[in-house]
């Protein structure tokens, strides 16, 4: 049985300007050690996704569909069920590693919070994990660190001290929410490699959330790329890299700026590529595709039928959401080759 | 911490300076002759002169300032015009009134306040924070004395648990006792807590609802903490800085409240004594209390700005 | 908890500068009057405040009785079909002097303000445009104010000077003058730090005509909802003032003079210390109500549908 299990899940705002739907029946199954990616422009619903596996939705949002972790069902679960399982058997990391830890709290006791609330440890017992746990991730002198209030710590280090406590309990599912997006560059390589060393070392399923493709495709097995709230194209990393089946992955990749490209024949860069048009606001996406009208390969029927995913290069594990075969079957910008993308 | 404290010491010292010249200055400016008022109209002018004489009353002003002050610092306040008595004895005997009563209130309005301020802030846009809100609404209405006044009318007039005012005193020799003496403070406390709680139960609520919006309490519940628990354990010490500047400032409106209350009540407070001396014009006492008072608030003030420091523990850092 | 941003050296471009949100732009927009009617504070404060405004002019043309005229055989009635609100201790119809005593409470509320608005802003824009000594002198002597009960200062005030209403309305007026400096100094502060006046300044505009043209505008919203707000509490300590015998002086009606006088007869009649505590807290409350909701009307984030 796969450990986390997402069939069909919609998330719906309830807005003043009425219902927006903002997550479009998403489906994926994470096996115990797998890394799963999700890769999208900001509001295309990725962060909506992930507040919705732990239940922090805001209150005027609803949802729809199942999600099961080790085949028990989690939205149904009431507020005491959720407090139960989040930090728990469910973790999540979040962006902002600046305003993410309580400003008048030591660490040390923010660390060992979860374990005095999930473990039922002892304030002594919890300071000497949460001691070890620090020192894991990385936090120099911990011993003499535990009683520093986080405005005394680098960003890098507060999201070092994010991680301690979000593994605190030893949680099955870690979903980090854009864990560099905020940070230092050459910080941003540190905290992905601790991430991905401890997740390998504990066996647990990762979710990783990003805007950024090189972040993803180094970093987790499969991938989700998502558009306007409708997982677009889904499939293991490699493979979908080889072939992007969806307009919009193609076109997410050619705007990278490359490295090392050829001068045009007068000497200037090459222009960097773009996706025409906006994202459109949720509440006024059309019934259809929700990417028509910015793809080079919208007829008609794309803005009222809404594609089913389609299977590509005969596996069901990579699909694509088009209803346009020539869009699929188009090649990729050349050059790109999965882990390469840096 | 210690360069922190000297700091604010050293404004502590200046402003309560500044405030003793303030007040000696405004009094200075009391029109009519003290020494004319105290021997009536038809007094003979060579008497008058003789008793301006006595109470040093054609001195420099400069002079006489300076020996107010040093006469502070020995704890010496002079002698009331109306009593000849030292007006130490008499400010300590009326403090031993204001005092508690100004506690009681305090204490009374911060509780209230609390409480109603985080369960409207949990309920927000519900029929609780509306309810509790409205309620507040009405309490920044109503003026204190007549808050006063209709508590009487239902506490002493018509259930008749109180007393509807006076003071027994706090020992059994006057004639009083301390439960007696609590009790009368009891009414007056609740007249001067119920305005004071309602201003500050609305700070309360915005402030938790500031705090509930910050990235840190997403953190507290993704970590699997109970909405109660984020409440009370993260929330409410971040609230509370805010809450607290206001409690600060508060005061001065609480002392300034406790005079009127106190005369609701014939309480023999500070306040009354302010006010019987003005009418007396008893420039003495009403000098050595409008600076007690001002004193107070400053060193109240004082207090909170080193709240600050424990309750945050960002401050020392940047204010250096 | 929030650090100073500084300033970004940007070249300054009018074009580009956000529209200043004045009052006049606010109440100009479509929504406004509609936004207003529907704006459960707003309409309530407004109500109430019209009422307070209408029984004061009322009391100039008509009054049940003559408010002044004591008739000692029906002195402290309880209310009835002659006496809508009962009789005084001398006779008086209290209804009467409910009225009148509403002029009080409108001429304290509209000079006190107007005292502390006038020269409160004035002293705000001073210290806002020309910052350094001159701000740190303005702010450090209002801070100082705040240390003296405001009511204190006010009987000290009224008893040095005399009692009566001008000299109560003069020393509530000085009260007001800190609140409004700070407050005017703090809007006005923003306003300097924002691009557009970067641009004026650029321009070459000399900080009066920046004052004039750029800050007061945009700080006038902020001016109105808290003069609201000092109206409130000018009413609260007028009556305070009163009932201690320092405000308003016999025989003119004031509705704290008359608290103090029920007072004396609560066992008889009880109901005399009821009404005017009512229509002092329902005109404080009134005008509370009318402030937050113009607050959040006037607030230009808060005009976005």
């Amino acid at each position: 049985m796969p450990l986390l299990e997402v069939d069909h899940l919609c998330v719906t705002l309830h807005t003043h300007r009425g219902q927006v739907s903002a997550v479009r029946d998403l489906s994926f199954a994470l096996e115990r050690g797998g890394t799963l990616g999700l890769i999208g422009e900001s509001g295309c619903g990725k962060s909506l996704t992930a507040l919705a596996l732990m239940g922090l939705l805001p209150d005027n949002a609803s949802t729809d569909g199942s999600v099961r972790l080790h085949g028990q069902s989690l939205l149904d679960l009431n507020e005491a069920g959720w407090s139960q399982l989040r930090g728990n058997r469910m973790a999540m990391i979040f962006q902002e590693p600046m305003t993410a830890l309580n400003p008048v709290h030591p660490i040390g006791r923010q660390v060992a919070e979860p374990l005095r609330r999930h473990q039922g440890l002892g304030a002594r017992s919890a300071q000497a994990e949460a001691l070890s746990l620090l020192e894991r991730v990385g936090i120099p002198q911990a011993a003499r660190r535990l009683g520093d209030y986080p405005h005394q710590f680098s960003g890098g280090q507060r999201q070092r001290i994010m991680i301690a406590m979000a593994l605190a309990c030893q949680p099955d599912v870690l979903i980090a929410d854009e864990p560099t997006t905020a940070l230092d560059v050459t910080v941003q390589q540190q905290i992905l490699d601790l991430i991905a060393d401890l997740v390998d070392e504990r066996g647990m399923g990762l979710i990783l959330i990003s805007h950024d493709l090189g972040v993803i495709s180094q970093n987790v097995d499969q991938m989700l790329v998502m558009y306007g709230g409708s997982v677009v194209e889904s499939g293991p990393t490699e493979t979908l890299f080889r072939h992007m089946a969806h307009p919009y992955t193609r076109g997410l990749l050619a705007a990278r700026p490359q490295l090392g490209a050829a001068r045009l024949p007068d000497g200037r860069m090459p222009p960097l590529q773009t996706i025409a048009g906006t994202v459109p606001e949720l509440a006024d996406l059309p019934p259809g595709c929700a990417f028509s009208g910015r793809c080079s390969y919208t007829q008609p029927q794309c803005r009222s039928q809404r594609p089913v995913p389609v299977p590509q290069d005969g596996s069901d594990r990579h699909w694509a959401r088009c209803l346009r075969p020539e869009a699929m079957a188009a090649l990729p910008p050349s050059g790109m080759v999965a882990g390469s993308a840096a | 911490m210690s360069i922190f404290l000297a700091k604010r010491l050293l404004t502590l010292v200046a402003t309560l300076l500044g405030a003793s010249v303030v007040v000696f200055g405004v009094l200075e400016i009391l029109p009519g002759n003290v020494a004319q008022v105290l021997l009536g109209p038809d007094a003979d002018p060579e008497a008058v002169q003789a008793m301006a004489e006595q109470l040093g009353l054609n001195q420099p002003a400069w002079q006489r300032y300076t020996d107010w002050i040093t006469g502070l610092f020995q704890g010496q306040m002079g002698d009331s015009y109306t009593y000849g008595t030292p007006v130490l004895e008499l400010v300590l005997e009326r403090l031993s009134v204001t005092i508690p009563l100004a506690v009681m209130a305090m204490l009374l309005t911060t509780v209230l306040a609390l409480l109603a301020g985080v369960y409207a802030a949990s309920h927000h846009n519900k029929l609780g924070d509306v309810g509790t809100m409205g309620l507040a609404q009405i309490g920044i209405a109503i003026p204190n004395f007549w808050f006063a006044i209709l508590l009487i009318l239902l506490f002493s007039v018509k259930l008749q648990w109180f007393s509807a005012g006076g003071f027994p005193g706090w020992t059994e020799e006057v004639g009083g006792g301390w439960w007696p003496a609590l009790q009368a403070l009891i009414l007056p406390a609740v007249a001067l807590a119920v305005v004071q709680a309602a201003i500050l139960a609305r700070i309360t609520r915005s402030a938790v609802l500031e705090v509930l919006r910050e990235d840190f309490v997403r953190t507290a519940r993704a970590k699997g903490l109970s909405q109660r628990a984020v409440l009370w354990g993260h929330v409410l010490r971040n609230a509370m800085i805010p809450v607290i500047t206001v409690m600060g400032l508060q005061f001065a409106n609480l002392l300034a409240g406790t005079i009127v209350v106190e005369n609701v009540f014939y309480l023999p407070g500070l306040g009354r004594l302010i006010f019987q001396s003005i009418a007396n014009r008893d420039l003495i006492v009403v000098r050595n209390c409008v600076m007690l008072l001002a004193a107070m608030v400053i060193v109240v003030n004082f207090v909170v700005d080193l709240l600050y420091a424990v309750i945050d523990p960002r401050v020392e850092a940047s204010d250096v | 908890m929030s650090e100073p941003t500084a300033v970004p050296p940007v070249a300054p471009h009018p074009a580009q500068a956000t529209a200043p949100a004045t009052v006049s732009a606010a109440t100009a927009s479509p929504g406004f009057w509609q936004r207003a009617r529907r704006h459960p504070s707003f309409v309530a404060g407004a109500t109430l405040t019209a009422l307070l405004i209408a029984c004061a002019l009322l009391s100039f043309v008509w009054t049940p009785w003559d408010p002044y005229a004591m008739d000692l055989d029906t002195k402290l009635q309880a209310p009835d079909a002659r006496h809508w609100l009962g009789t005084d201790a001398y006779g008086r119809d209290v209804a009467s002097l409910l009225l009148v005593g509403a002029r009080n409470s409108i001429w304290v509320g509209v000079i006190a303000v107007g005292i502390g608005l006038t020269i409160g802003t004035l002293l705000g824009l001073l210290a806002s445009a020309r910052r350094g000594w001159t701000e740190e002198a303005i702010m450090r002597l209002s801070d100082f104010t705040f240390a003296f009960p405001a009511i204190l200062s006010a009987i000290m005030l009224t008893a040095v000077f005399g009692a009566g209403i001008v000299n109560s309305i003069i020393a509530i007026g000085i009260f007001n003058i800190p609140t409004f400096a700070r407050i005017t100094r703090a809007s006005a502060n923003a306003v300097w730090a924002r691009e557009y006046v970067l641009a004026a300044r650029a321009c070459g505009k000399n900080r009066w005509q920046i004052t004039r043209q750029h800050v007061l505008p945009n700080i006038l919203s902020v001016l109105v909802v808290q003069a609201t707000i000092q109206f409130a509490i000018a009413i609260l300590a007028e009556a305070a003032l009163s009932y201690l015998g320092l405000g308003t002086q016999p025989p003119m009606p004031s509705w704290g003079r008359m608290l103090s006088e029920a007072q004396t007869l609560m066992f008889q009649a009880p109901m005399l210390a009821v009404f005017p505590g009512v229509a002092i807290a329902l005109s404080v409350l009134g005008l509370n109500l009318l402030g937050d909701g113009l607050r959040d009307l006037l607030d230009p984030r808060l005009r976005r549908r």
